[in-house]
């Protein structure tokens, strides 16, 4: 794919003893959400890791824009334009949600602009802002983890599992949310819930035992009910 | 029951602990110059304290590293600073306040500067091989504790120093009843001055906001695009630097100075950070007065009891806040 924003080429990633994933060759376009779909312990976030530079490829390379990522430290990789927002979210509790925020910008000042897209997206946050972040509900954390990848412009956004343990009517939000960000951002989205994933991504690619067994269009995946079941173990129902 | 802890969490909460004891310790005691020469020299004692413990727990807090070579800063500031007193002695037993003044700077900015270029070379040589292996910090460190104080044996021989006071703060200071050294009383006002500094470099600053992202996650501050190493070096720099001055200050108020000072502290430091929880500079000024006070009330109270006192102290906190009184991580 010529147009691809990020390519990996045959990544292997150990950790510890454990030899995690087994060649990944991924490429994601620039521009969309695009999916990466996997069972638990598929290799989902290990993948990002290494993206980030969290965990090391032991083998193959990474290139983002142009630039080979794959030994690179995870704050020169941050720098080039990649936003990461972990399972665990990250957010850091004792600081408050406006000291949060400053942290993902370069000099600690806000653009006014964006800022407000921000509220207007998560209006919890405007809220809360003066307020420590350990207090804020599951679902504030996770906008406020993703509110700190768009307050500066990014290239790529790599987002794992936002809608694990929310509720649906925060998962509705989150959509509305993705779709706005993508409109200038790239997002690489790791997912178990196939609804959420499907209503958002254009590319998709699944992961199975750390090897990419699955890439294609998201609607013709989602059209597809027997290649769910046969690459996800799910069908649309367990989601319902 | 909420009602009253929430009430409680209004008015201070921890914080009110060392009034609380302070309290306590008045009924007990029954008179009150006694009392509040006691209090103070708790309070001047828990800022000493302060300055070594600070350090260690944003050591702890950001780097994960178990540094038990900090008292050899603590030893190193003390005869430093006793070494630099000796030197300048005519300005320090001399009639001018501002040579007085002068002396007593230098001997501080001098342990205070060995503290940083030491912690600067500490962190290099010793402690960067051992990052994310306990045990082989606590190994290295200890070990590098035991070199440091052969080092202090090697260069200021075995025999007790001693050393000098600047007359400026030598007597006492009469108000009524009660007799306050006058040490004591800059002891609490330099510990005062370097907790406000820090506080503000903490909380109102760039730095000092990535101090403390990097408490809580330190590779979430990474994947924000900030080298946390760097971060690393400077947070050890001070803290060895403020031990060395905690040393500083200890030395001129203990007057007799041995090399194993560092060591014989070390417990007080390490109950302080871990009463005070952990990457917390409010958390560590919190516990070294409370344990300042305890030493001084129960040294006069129950003399038996002065050793186990702030063990004892320990256990309680421990029991009733796991993670300390004012821990950073939430």
């Amino acid at each position: 794919m010529s147009n691809a924003i990020l390519r990996l080429d045959d990544v292997h990633t150990d950790i510890a003893q454990y030899h995690i994933l087994h060649g990944i060759s991924l490429d994601v376009p620039e521009g969309g959400v695009h999916v990466l779909l996997g069972r638990n312990g598929a290799g989902k976030t290990t993948t990002l890791r290494t993206i980030m530079g969290l965990w090391r490829a032991k083998k193959g390379a990474i290139v983002f824009r142009h630039h080979d990522i794959t030994a690179m430290h995870t704050s020169d990789i941050a720098r080039l334009g990649i936003a990461f927002v972990p399972e665990n979210m990250g957010i850091f509790g004792g600081l408050t949600v406006e000291e949060n925020m400053k942290l993902a910008t370069s000099d600690g000042s806000f653009d006014k602009a964006r800022l407000a897209r921000i509220y207007e997206l998560f209006p919890a946050l405007e809220k809360f802002w003066d307020k420590q972040a350990y207090a804020l509900s599951g679902g504030q954390k996770q906008m406020l983890a993703i509110a700190r990848a768009m307050a500066e412009p990014r290239a790529l956004i790599l987002i794992d599992e936002p809608t694990k343990g929310l509720a649906p009517s925060i998962i509705r939000n989150m959509v509305d949310a993705f779709r706005e960000i993508a409109r200038e951002t790239t997002i690489l989205l790791v997912e178990q819930n196939f609804f959420f994933a499907r209503s958002l991504g254009s590319g998709v690619a699944v992961i199975e035992d750390g090897r990419i067994i699955h890439r294609g269009q998201m609607a013709d995946l989602a059209a597809d009910e027997a290649l769910q079941n046969r690459l996800l173990s799910l069908s649309a129902e367990a989601h319902t | 029951m909420t009602n009253l802890s929430s009430a409680v969490e209004r008015l201070g909460g921890v914080y009110l602990l060392p009034l609380l004891l302070s309290t306590l310790a008045f009924a007990l005691i029954g008179s009150p110059s006694t009392w509040m020469t006691l209090t103070i020299a708790g309070l001047a004692m828990g800022m000493m304290i302060f300055l070594m413990a600070s350090g260690l727990s944003l050591i702890f807090g950001l780097m994960d590293v178990l540094n038990f070579g900090h008292p050899a800063f603590v030893s190193f500031g003390a005869f430093i600073a006793a070494s630099v007193l000796a030197a300048l002695a005519s300005w320090v037993s001399g009639d001018s306040a501002v040579m007085n003044i002068v002396a007593l700077m230098a001997a501080i900015a001098a342990a205070t500067a060995f503290g940083a270029v030491a912690g600067w070379f500490f962190e290099r040589v010793i402690v960067k091989p051992v990052y994310k292996d306990h045990l082989r910090q606590i190994l290295i460190t200890m070990g590098a504790l035991i070199v440091a104080e052969q080092l202090l044996l090697v260069i200021w021989g075995g025999v007790p120093i001693q050393v000098a006071r600047p007359a400026i703060l030598t007597g006492s200071v009469i108000v009524g009843d009660v007799s306050i050294e006058v040490y004591r009383i800059f002891a609490f006002l330099l510990g005062l001055v370097v907790f406000v500094a820090m506080y503000a470099v903490l909380n109102r600053t760039r730095v000092g906001l990535l101090v403390r992202a990097g408490v809580e996650n330190r590779e979430m501050v990474e994947a924000l695009g900030f080298r946390i190493d760097r971060l690393f070096i400077g947070v050890f720099m001070a803290g060895s630097a403020l031990a060395a001055m905690g040393g500083a200050m200890w030395a001129g108020y203990q007057s007799l100075i041995t090399a194993s000072l560092g060591s014989e502290l070390m417990i007080l430091v390490f109950i302080v950070v871990i009463i005070g929880g952990l990457g917390s500079i409010q958390g560590s000024l919190l516990g070294a007065i409370l344990v300042g006070l305890m030493a001084n009330y129960i040294a006069f109270l129950f003399p038996k009891m002065a050793l186990a006192s702030n063990m004892l102290l320990m256990m309680a906190i421990l029991l009733w806040r796991p993670f300390g009184l004012k821990p950073a991580v939430k």
